[in-house]
């Protein structure tokens, strides 16, 4: 298909429980979600921590725009585009710092980090000028969330909260295994291009089916507990929270262990000063059932994945050509607890991570496999027959259902049916 | 201050050994080269620059001895799918240094190496500074530390899981 659907088709694509090969494939679908999706609905972009201190800039993205976020000299987290308002050069060529302005080296137009022009060269050529029309670009709403900052190109809709919805709570349950309730973004993030559609990538984090036949490799020789969680036996759900938001809920398995940090591989007597800081800030019993359950398995639509103890942003560059960057998550107050998410992150993820590696393997053989047209659908009933509502009404099932990717996809046509 | 001699019988028995190990990754020799690494080996690929400080950041691999063994583990069950087709592998090896020695007579080893990787996906050029500690073990050298400073380890990169 080389024409994009009329609002009116894209049920013909996706239906209840198979979605059409060229929703990945096709270059032209591909301009109309970044129209549709990238540069309208609320999209992850930063965390306040990665710019703690007045001044402080980290340049990131949004789809394959570049976005510069700054705390400006009042305090406040700005999201400016990074083009210049005079030729659109880039103002800024550094990952991040601390800059009060960016100066373009083009023709020397200078901008404050709260994006207002604050001179140009040769100002006599520019007599009666109205300065305040030529600030840089800038996300147009940016709203976050318990430091989790996001960005919309829309004027109006949702607000973030209700764009969150039941998923909020997720990072709720995340912040709260800080002693302190706060998460940092301090390690850097690793970048692992894929030559394959972003979708694959979204699809892919709760797909509870995948990890016993893609990760057995290492489940086998790190003598890992984590397959058990994906078993045929496993009480583990997956949740679709609405608005594209899903989830793989382990913490039924972690609350049949019942024992403090089990869900990290681990023991309180051997993270001691994480768990008395933990018990110091909550009561011992709330501290307990923290460390029993865990931290979250959460997609946030269309692109934040918190995956227990790192974080993943997709950013998709093409239509089969995307860049994960992940990083440990870690903990405010929590030093011996944060060293260890460093390993284990490092371990696991990125270009040469023991289980991502494979993953992205999938997700580029998939890219590849779909340009074969027969059949032409992918197949997305597993558990449909055996779908339920929890306590809070949202649909849960097996962990190995593919609940997830048709929330995912119910929400998608909704987005590309809009106008 | 090692004799001119001596010297040049180190920089052959040093040049030896990084040609034996550069084979033994393009080959897929996974044992063998897990056998080249002593018992506290470091074999560490730094992201965002050359000079990251590990125990703060993330790298692309920070493996201690232990993980060295699980990541070779790994790859021999067979079943480590970004490598079952294995990528076809060779690299060139060149400007091998004797860097400053350290202290407790670990043997300090830089060079340059460019890959060409031929894999399912595409072929893909790897460039990397590496940089060594090398130590007499039993009369045979050994690695100590391996540093893989890629060219372009700021940028967002292909699935590396060959031995680089």
């Amino acid at each position: 298909m080389n024409v994009v659907p009329r609002a009116s088709q894209w049920g013909e694509l996706i239906r209840p429980d198979r979605v059409h090969s060229s929703l990945y494939s096709d270059p032209a679908i591909f301009e109309a979600e970044l129209q549709n999706i990238w540069y309208r609905t609320w999209v992850y972009v930063g965390h306040e921590s990665e710019v703690r201190n007045a001044n402080d800039y980290v340049v990131k993205s949004i789809g394959p725009q570049s976005v510069i976020m700054t705390r400006d000299e009042q305090g406040k987290v700005n999201l400016l585009l990074n083009r210049c308002s005079h030729r659109g050069n880039q103002v800024c060529s550094y990952d991040k710092g601390n800059a009060r302005s960016f100066t373009c080296p083009f023709h020397s137009w200078t901008f404050a980090n709260d994006g207002r022009l604050v001179g140009y060269a040769f100002p006599d050529g520019y007599d009666g000028q109205d300065k305040s029309k030529l600030s840089l670009g800038r996300v147009t709403r940016v709203q976050s969330y318990r430091g989790f900052v996001f960005g919309s190109f829309a004027a109006e809709g949702p607000t973030l909260e209700e764009h969150l919805g039941g998923a909020a709570e997720t990072i709720d349950r995340l912040v709260r295994s800080s002693p302190e309730g706060e998460v940092e973004v301090t390690a850097g993030f690793l970048k692992h291009r894929v030559k394959a559609n972003w979708k694959f990538i979204l699809e892919n984090e709760c797909d509870g089916y995948h990890p016993a036949f893609v990760h057995s490799s290492i489940f086998g020789v790190a003598d890992s507990a984590i397959g058990k969680l994906y078993g045929g036996a496993s009480t583990a759900l997956t949740r679709d929270y609405g608005n594209g938001h899903t989830e793989i809920d382990l913490r039924p398995e972690f609350r049949k262990r019942d024992a403090p940090m089990s869900w990290f591989g681990t023991t309180e007597e051997r993270l001691p000063d994480y768990a008395a800081r933990m018990k110091a800030a909550y009561s011992d019993e709330k501290a307990r059932e923290i460390m029993i359950d865990g931290t979250p398995h959460v997609m946030i639509f269309p692109n934040l994945f918190i995956a227990e103890i790192q974080m993943f942003v997709i950013q998709p560059l093409a239509v089969d050509d995307s860049v994960q960057h992940v990083t440990a998550l870690q903990f405010k107050g929590a030093p011996d607890m944060n060293r260890r998410l460093r390993q284990q992150t490092m371990g696991s993820v990125g270009p040469a991570g023991l289980l991502l590696a494979d993953d992205s393997e999938m997700y580029e053989r998939c890219h590849r496999g779909v340009l074969a047209r027969n059949p032409e659908w992918i197949f997305l009933g597993r558990g449909e027959k055996r779908e339920r509502r929890d306590d809070l009404g949202f649909k849960v099932g097996h962990v190995t259902d593919e609940i997830p990717s048709r929330g995912i996809w119910r929400h998608y046509r909704s987005l590309m049916e809009a106008r | 201050m090692l004799s001119r001699e001596s010297s040049a019988t180190l920089m052959s028995a040093v040049t030896a050994f990084i040609y034996k190990e550069a084979r033994l990754q393009d080959e897929h020799a996974y044992e063998a080269w897990e056998a080249l690494w002593t018992d506290d080996g470091v074999y560490w690929v730094p992201a965002n620059g050359d000079d990251i400080d590990p125990e703060k950041e993330m790298s692309i691999i920070y493996d201690n001895r232990s993980r060295i063994s699980l990541r070779i583990k790994q790859l021999l069950t067979g079943k480590r799918h970004t490598q079952t087709p294995q990528s076809r592998l060779r690299r060139l090896v060149s400007n091998i240094e004797l860097t400053v020695e350290q202290p407790g007579g670990d043997i300090s080893v830089a060079s340059n190496s460019m890959v060409f990787e031929s894999s399912l996906r595409d072929d893909t050029i790897w460039a990397a500074r590496n940089e060594y500690r090398l130590r007499y073990v039993d009369g045979e050298l050994r690695m100590a530390y391996k540093k893989v400073i890629l060219v372009n380890n700021e940028k967002a990169l292909f699935t590396l899981s060959f031995l680089i």
